[in-house]
């Protein structure tokens, strides 16, 4: 299989009149206190973003009838400097949990002064997705849906 | 491909932007063309049009002195520069939290 050729990463940086522990945690554990609540891919109405705090966190969205959709997983959980999140919707909107069809974002922190953070933002390997966008693309061309409901309607019979 | 941004656009969740996509489907065409028939004005079309170009799913081109607009067929671009935008946004909401919650937190 070709690669795709590498997309450019998505790069930020902003300035917090906060102290480096305290912007981590809004970051992480507040996530909830700042997302857009129309950004958003569960069936259900949003009710809660939520961040496991560590290595191999689930980050999802909770619906206000409890329905969990997942966005994506903690690969390092550095309080309070370092944070990278493996985001696991692609172009299709869809949750993908093959990491290797990730891109990822990371944060770092940096003390500017005591008061005040640098946060340095990356988000990289969106190209990633294109290998799942383009199976799926596949899978639907070849009509296997239509296969898996033939299949699943012989299950049931048998 | 299409079946791809289309998931996209019904994530965008608005029947007037998927009238406008449909149409672009069979072609690139220019705003007047795409307003033709449908139910909105010229001017909102070209609204829904920035949306949808703002989200990757539909360029546009300059062609003898009209805009011309077609389906954005650069998908994973098109997601990398709907990202740029979400990050932006959500960055300056997540400062703004930092703040008001430290400020909060030290009365």
């Amino acid at each position: 299989m070709n690669a795709l050729a590498a997309v450019p990463s998505v790069r930020h940086t902003i300035m917090v009149e906060a102290p480096r522990e305290h912007a981590f945690e809004v970051f992480t554990r507040g996530i909830d206190s700042w997302w857009f609540r129309d950004h958003s891919i569960g069936t259900e109405p949003l009710k809660e973003v939520v961040m496991e705090p560590r290595e191999g966190g689930r980050v999802f969205e909770r619906g206000i009838h409890g329905a969990e959709c997942e966005w994506g997983r903690v690969l390092a959980w550095e309080p309070p400097s370092r944070l990278v999140v493996a985001w696991q919707i692609g172009g299709d909107w869809q949750f993908d949990p093959d990491l290797s069809h990730a891109s990822e974002y990371e944060a770092r922190f940096i003390a500017e002064t005591p008061t005040r953070t640098r946060v340095e933002f990356e988000h990289r390997h969106f190209e990633r997705h294109g290998e799942s966008g383009r199976s799926i693309r596949d899978n639907v061309d070849k009509g296997w849906g239509k296969l898996l409901a033939a299949y699943a309607d012989a299950a049931q019979a048998s | 491909m299409k079946t791809n941004l289309k998931i996209k656009l019904q994530a965008l969740g608005d029947p007037t932007r998927m009238a406008i996509f449909e149409r672009l489907e069979r072609g690139p065409l220019a705003v007047g063309e795409i307003a033709r028939g449908l139910p909105v004005t010229r001017s909102a079309v070209s609204q829904h049009l920035k949306i949808l170009k703002d989200v990757g799913l539909v360029a546009s081109q300059r062609a003898a002195n009209r805009q011309i607009y077609r389906i954005d067929v650069d998908g994973v671009a098109g997601l990398r520069d709907y990202f740029d935008r979400f990050w932006q946004e959500s960055l300056q909401a997540f400062k703004q939290a930092a703040e008001k919650s430290l400020k909060e937190k030290s009365r």
